[in-house]
């Protein structure tokens, strides 16, 4: 890590929105050449801090320095035109565009939209190895996939400063790892890459230097050689790291979610589920653990009534699933935290206590006969907020405008209402910090306690294995093996998704 | 002061109507005095005229059915579905009802009822096929609405023979349909100094104008029409059917075009005949569009228009043509988008520099 000159240096930046100080006072210096890690807990500003180094948002206050000259940037072409290229924390592809249509959009110059454009993505997909396809259609690729179009869009046009927010929160280990080699590529290219992250581990791991933010301002700087995970957690919210852990069993034998032999396909008649079958009981969390892309996306959504199964059998305790709608099952009893928040969890430009109505919107305290219940949905939406400690100006304030794990927690509460039989949770804990997280593992515990049963999908292992009573492991569809969340370790359970030990372990 | 102004969505939307419309006073002065007329004394003979009681009656008649359209219109757009076919909804429903009508005897009260569901059923039927068409086969509704459009209009010319549902209006070249009798009409009401009649069924739009809001804002259905329309991935996670709410959305927006002919009908003409009124639902795309699909900034816009559109009348006595108004109404529709746009930017800067300015004065 030579430190020549810095690449980003912020004096000073302060951004204000109605009702919030999201950025006060921040000071941080860059060194070219390294990954530097910018830690914080939700809703410390670090999204925004980004968003004005990338020229999205202007600053209230301050100056930019990119490469030691001052910077005014009025928009992420000014950014880009410096070399500064970011991957956001909620994607920003056009869904019905291919990967080639969505890396070249608005920067067709480069290399044509034609077969130079498709050489070029090739050639970077190669080099970092991203393993991306030009041609599929961006509807069709899982998160983790998204996330690498999203990086190979940036390096496409050129970025010498990368800023990733938040970009493992969608990643298994072994997909992390190889962002992460992927990241000591970059650097010893010279690149600079400045990246958020709620996984500390992660942090301790890759980064060359950590700044922590709290409540909208620089509050320290870090040496990850010196400081422990748990240090760095005190640091940015003053308590200690929590533990995904689940006490003494509640399963029962009742069961609440029984799957047998469904198989999903999709519009080109593969199977993308094959032959599922699993029975989750009242107090059970069964975890699903798998590579991003196997199904598991697939399974939720025909479980919920997205999908059209082709064969097999749904029943929520005992009632057959199969030909009812969304709403029918929602209002059997199923709550829903979808994997993607944006676009399947929240109306972004309604209110804090719309969105509370939404998904709920046949059922008390939303509406009164067939009428919406404004003065209800206001109150429960006040009493989630602070259950779930939703750090928010007020219940008026458009959802955009929540940080995201703060949108997170939103969701999580209003899925939790109305006494769920069984929660769909897809990556529950996905982008908050490691104070709320904690919180929302008591709150599926609780719950869990009083007989919910959940269905647990989710990259990161450890709440993986942590939360679940029973693991199953999912595999290009089908349900390949079982482990013991007693005794398996992340690492051995990094391998059955992969299929290296195909069959069971444990 | 402006700050506090600018606040509230509703201000905002206000602001940027007066900018646009100053803005269309302004290109449209351009463009009479490049023409080598007077723009303040044309506009002057435009208010002078225009405030005159037949004119007030004559604005608030037009103005009706551009309201009834534009809420026809804005239903859909609510929901993002472009319902450009209000124009032939409207033509038929009201060629079908007004031959139900003058076919039908039937006692007074119900016979208007009856005129009334006819024609909503109608239009709201007449919309539907494009819905179903978009659900079933995936055509898009722009295409479908306007096809439907020339469709009507051929179905109307088909129907509208002596041979078959209209009769020869007395004393003319024109045909229409048989008058329907008084037991189905509606009384106009009257407006001192002046011997015209207010249609009775500008209550109708009115009504409807109610009925949109409280539809939109306080009912499970209107949320879910929002919500389609706001995030179409998030309302079918959230359970909103969003096939079935196309079909609803397009039959009501249908339904409500229907009614555009009725105040005309019931209170005017009794007749549908070859000289009834056309191209409203164009106008209703535009006047949805400026008065931001909000029921309110609708019923100015559609006052606003129906007054340029009676007033420009005296133009012509004064050797100026009256397209000069169609300027106007194209000004203020096209920058309406663009200042509603920056106002409502600055309106956003000046929100943040109040929280600054009460952050500074807590700290200090
Ligand atoms: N467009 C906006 N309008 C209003 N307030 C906003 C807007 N964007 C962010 N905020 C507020 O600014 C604060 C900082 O948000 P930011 O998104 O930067 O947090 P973050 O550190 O990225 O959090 P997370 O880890 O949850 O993503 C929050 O209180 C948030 O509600
Ligand atoms: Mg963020």
């Amino acid at each position: 890590m030579s430190t020549t000159e810095p690449a980003v240096e912020l004096h000073g930046i302060t951004k204000r929105f109605p009702g919030v100080v999201a950025n006060h006072d921040i000071d941080i210096t860059v060194a070219a050449g390294t990954v530097h890690a910018i830690v914080g807990e939700n809703g410390a500003g670090k999204s925004t801090l980004m968003k004005i180094l990338y020229g999205m948002q202007r600053p209230d206050e301050g100056t930019i320095e990119v490469n030691g000259a001052v910077a005014d940037l009025h928009s992420p072409s000014d950014a880009i035109a410096r070399g500064i290229g970011m991957v956001h924390q909620h994607f920003m592809l056009a869904d019905n565009l291919t990967v080639l249509e969505n890396v070249v959009l608005g920067a067709e110059k480069l290399h044509g939209i034609g077969a130079g454009a498709r050489r070029r993505i090739q050639e970077i997909s190669d080099q970092y190895g991203l393993g991306v396809e030009p041609g599929r259609l961006v509807e069709e690729l899982g998160v983790g996939a998204r996330q690498r179009v999203e990086i190979l869009k940036v390096l496409y046009r050129g970025a010498k400063i990368l800023i990733l927010d938040e970009p493992t929160a969608v990643l298994v280990p072994q997909e992390v790892d190889e962002l992460f080699a992927n990241l000591e590529e970059l650097k010893r290219e010279g690149l600079t890459v400045i990246f958020i992250s709620h996984k500390l581990d992660e942090v301790l791991k890759v980064a060359d230097a950590i700044t922590v933010i709290r409540r909208g301002t620089t509050v320290a700087s870090a040496d990850p050689r010196e400081v422990s995970a748990r240090q760095l957690a005190e640091l940015m919210v003053g308590s200690e790291l929590p533990v995904p852990e689940l006490r003494e069993s509640t399963v029962t034998d009742v069961p609440v979610l029984t799957v047998e032999d469904v198989t999903v396909r999709d519009a080109t008649g593969r199977a993308v589920v094959d032959g599922v079958s699993l029975t989750i009981h009242e107090g059970e969390i069964l975890g699903i653990a798998g590579v991003e892309g196997n199904g598991q996306a697939e399974l939720v959504e025909a479980i919920m009534g997205m999908l059209p199964v082709e064969s097999g059998v749904l029943r929520l305790r005992g009632q057959d699933l199969v030909g009812r709608s969304t709403r029918h099952r929602r209002e059997m009893g199923i709550g829903f935290i979808p994997e993607d928040r944006h676009r399947h969890g929240l109306l972004l430009e309604s209110s804090l206590w719309e969105n509370r109505v939404l998904g709920h919107q046949t059922r008390p305290p939303n509406v009164k006969g067939i009428l919406i219940d404004r003065a209800g949905a206001r109150r429960d939406t006040e009493r989630i907020v602070e259950d779930y400690d939703v750090r928010t100006p007020g219940i008026d304030v458009a959802a955009a405008s929540l940080s995201g794990g703060n949108q997170q927690k939103l969701i999580i509460g209003r899925e939790m209402s109305g006494e769920p039989k069984l929660l769909i949770a897809s990556h529950p804990t996905r982008g908050v910090d490691v104070g709320a997280q904690s919180a929302i593992w008591d709150h599926l515990r609780r719950a869990r306690g009083e007989g919910l049963a959940v269905l647990l999908i989710s990259a990161d292992l450890d709440e993986l294995i942590g939360m679940s009573d029973t693991l199953r492991v999912i595999l290009r569809g089908r349900l390949v093996g079982e482990a013991d969340p007693a005794t398996i370790t992340p690492d051995a359970l990094g391998s059955l998704m992969t299929g290296a030990g195909e069959g069971s372990a444990a | 002061m402006i700050s506090n102004l600018l606040a509230k969505s509703y201000a905002r939307t206000v602001v940027a109507a007066l900018v646009a419309l100053v803005f269309a006073i302004v290109v449209t002065s351009i463009v009479l005095s490049v023409s080598g007329f007077n723009p303040p004394s044309t506009f002057q003979a435009m208010f002078s005229f225009g405030k005159q009681p037949d004119s007030v009656v004559n604005t608030v008649n037009r103005a009706a059915a551009y309201y009834l359209s534009a809420l026809a219109v804005a239903i859909g757009f609510r929901m993002n579905l472009f319902n450009i076919g209000v124009d032939g909804q409207y033509r038929l429903a009201a060629m079908v009802a007004a031959a139900a009508g003058g076919a039908w005897a039937l006692p007074a009260g119900l016979h208007q009822l009856v005129i009334i569901l006819v024609a909503a059923v109608v239009g709201g039927a007449w919309a539907a096929l494009a819905a179903i068409l978009k659900v079933t086969r995936g055509v898009s509704e722009v295409i479908s609405t306007i096809m439907l459009n020339f469709i009507g209009t051929g179905v109307i010319a088909f129907l509208l023979s002596p041979d078959r549902l209209a009769v020869k209006v007395a004393g003319s070249n024109n045909i229409g349909t048989k008058p329907i009798a008084s037991s189905g009409r509606v009384p106009g009401i009257s407006y001192p100094g002046s011997d015209l009649k207010i249609y009775g069924l500008v209550l109708l739009a009115v009504l409807a104008g109610l009925g949109f809001w409280f539809m939109v804002n306080r009912t499970r259905f209107g949320f879910d029409l929002r919500a389609t329309g706001l995030s179409q991935s998030a309302a079918v996670a959230s359970g909103v059917d969003t096939k079935r709410m196309v079909i609803i959305a397009m039959a009501l927006s249908g339904a409500v075009a229907g009614l555009v002919g009725m105040p005309q009908l019931l209170g005017g003409s009794y007749s549908y005949s070859l000289d009834f009124p056309t191209g409203i639902g164009f106008t209703g795309i535009g006047i949805a569009l400026l008065g931001r699909n909000n029921p309110v900034g609708i019923a100015f816009a559609s006052l606003l228009w129906a007054f340029l559109d009676q007033s420009s009348q005296i133009l012509e006595f004064n050797d100026i043509p009256k397209e000069i108004v169609a300027i106007t109404q194209a000004a203020v529709l096209l920058s309406v988008v663009v200042v509603y746009e920056i106002v409502n930017r600055v309106g956003r800067r000046m929100d943040q520099r109040r929280v600054a300015a009460q952050l500074g004065e807590v700290a200090a």
